[in-house]
């Protein structure tokens, strides 16, 4: 078990904009019970050393439909862009989650970085599963998918 | 009761001795014994034969890479297969981030993204690797291997060399 920090918009409004201390589980990791609508922490696959915070929406077999705009899929590629481009025409787009991977996405789908631009990700990079919140302190306690 | 406090003492020092071992084998360096004979001639040369596990190479893998995940072309590592998160295997890292790397089997030329790596094994004929599960994160590695330590007359630095017929050549 860990304490993890965590900021950036892209999960509100379940986790806000305020940087929040949770703590983070890794036991259910290690045996492979992650299930769908949890909550984890995650290596990034582009970056090795940063860790996101995102919700697993599929696993191994599921098919997944997701709109993509073609225009910001390249890697690297700015957020901002993806909000204010003009032909921003959401494609619909279905794949199968390859084996051994989970399918992360933020809930805040407008400003994060997540499976439906890198892919679906290895399961090993999943860190561990937040469970309970520490600050703010008005917000202690239980923190359960919803 | 001498008995107890002898015993009390004893769990002590176990526990003691535990927790030590799993934080050194966690975070500095661990030995794992090498199966299968994807790396030969670098590793496990024999495999196959009658003799079984008991002379299967133990390697000594080393964890202060993870501190910034720099790795090298010919460094072999160890990393969690990207299709099965229970298996770990050991390959050698032949292009990193940004390098075009030739793939003779697939007759692909491909440039590795960025956070990810090209894994293959020196026996290129029974190894399953990036030829076969593509360019794996960096994320997934978990140590890289330095030497043998086992069998006895094995013992010895593990060598970084390129193979030569990966085509690579940094773009910027």
């Amino acid at each position: 078990m860990e304490a993890v920090v965590t900021y950036g918009p892209s999960m509100l409004p379940t986790i806000d904009l305020t940087t929040s201390v949770f703590i983070m589980e890794k036991i259910s990791t290690r045996y492979g019970k992650v299930d769908r609508g949890d909550i984890v922490i995650l290596r990034h696959p582009q970056h090795p050393t940063r860790k996101i915070t995102k919700r697993v929406i599929g696993l191994e077999g599921d098919r997944i439909t997701y709109s993509s705009n073609p225009k910001s899929n390249r890697l690297e590629d700015d957020s901002l862009k993806y909000i204010s481009h003009p032909e921003n025409n959401d494609k619909l787009e279905t794949i199968v989650v390859p084996k051994g991977g989970v399918w992360v996405e933020g809930d805040n789908k407008y400003n994060s970085q997540d499976s439906r631009k890198f892919g679906s990700v290895p399961y090993d990079l999943i860190q561990g599963r937040i469970f309970w919140r520490i600050t703010p302190f008005k917000y202690f306690g239980p923190f359960w998918h919803k | 009761m001498g008995l107890s406090s002898f015993l009390w003492n004893c769990t002590k020092k176990f526990a003691t001795a535990a927790v030590i071992t799993v934080t050194v084998s966690d975070r500095f360096a661990s030995v794992v014994p090498v199966r299968g004979g994807s790396m030969s001639p670098t590793l496990n040369p024999k495999s196959g034969s009658q003799m079984g596990d008991f002379f299967d190479d133990y390697v000594l893998v080393e964890k202060f890479c993870l501190g910034t995940y720099k790795f090298s072309n010919g460094d072999v590592v160890v990393f969690r297969s990207p299709m099965n998160h229970k298996e770990t295997l050991i390959k050698r890292i032949v292009a990193l981030p940004g390098e075009w790397c030739g793939d003779h089997y697939n007759h692909d030329v491909i440039q590795i993204p960025p956070g990810h790596c090209w894994v293959e094994g020196d026996n290129a004929d029974s190894s399953m690797d990036s030829r076969l599960f593509g360019p794996i994160p960096l994320g997934l590695i978990r140590g890289s291997v330095t030497h043998v330590v086992w069998p006895p007359h094995r013992i010895g630095a593990v060598e970084k060399k390129t193979p030569p017929q990966g085509l690579s050549s940094v773009l910027e």
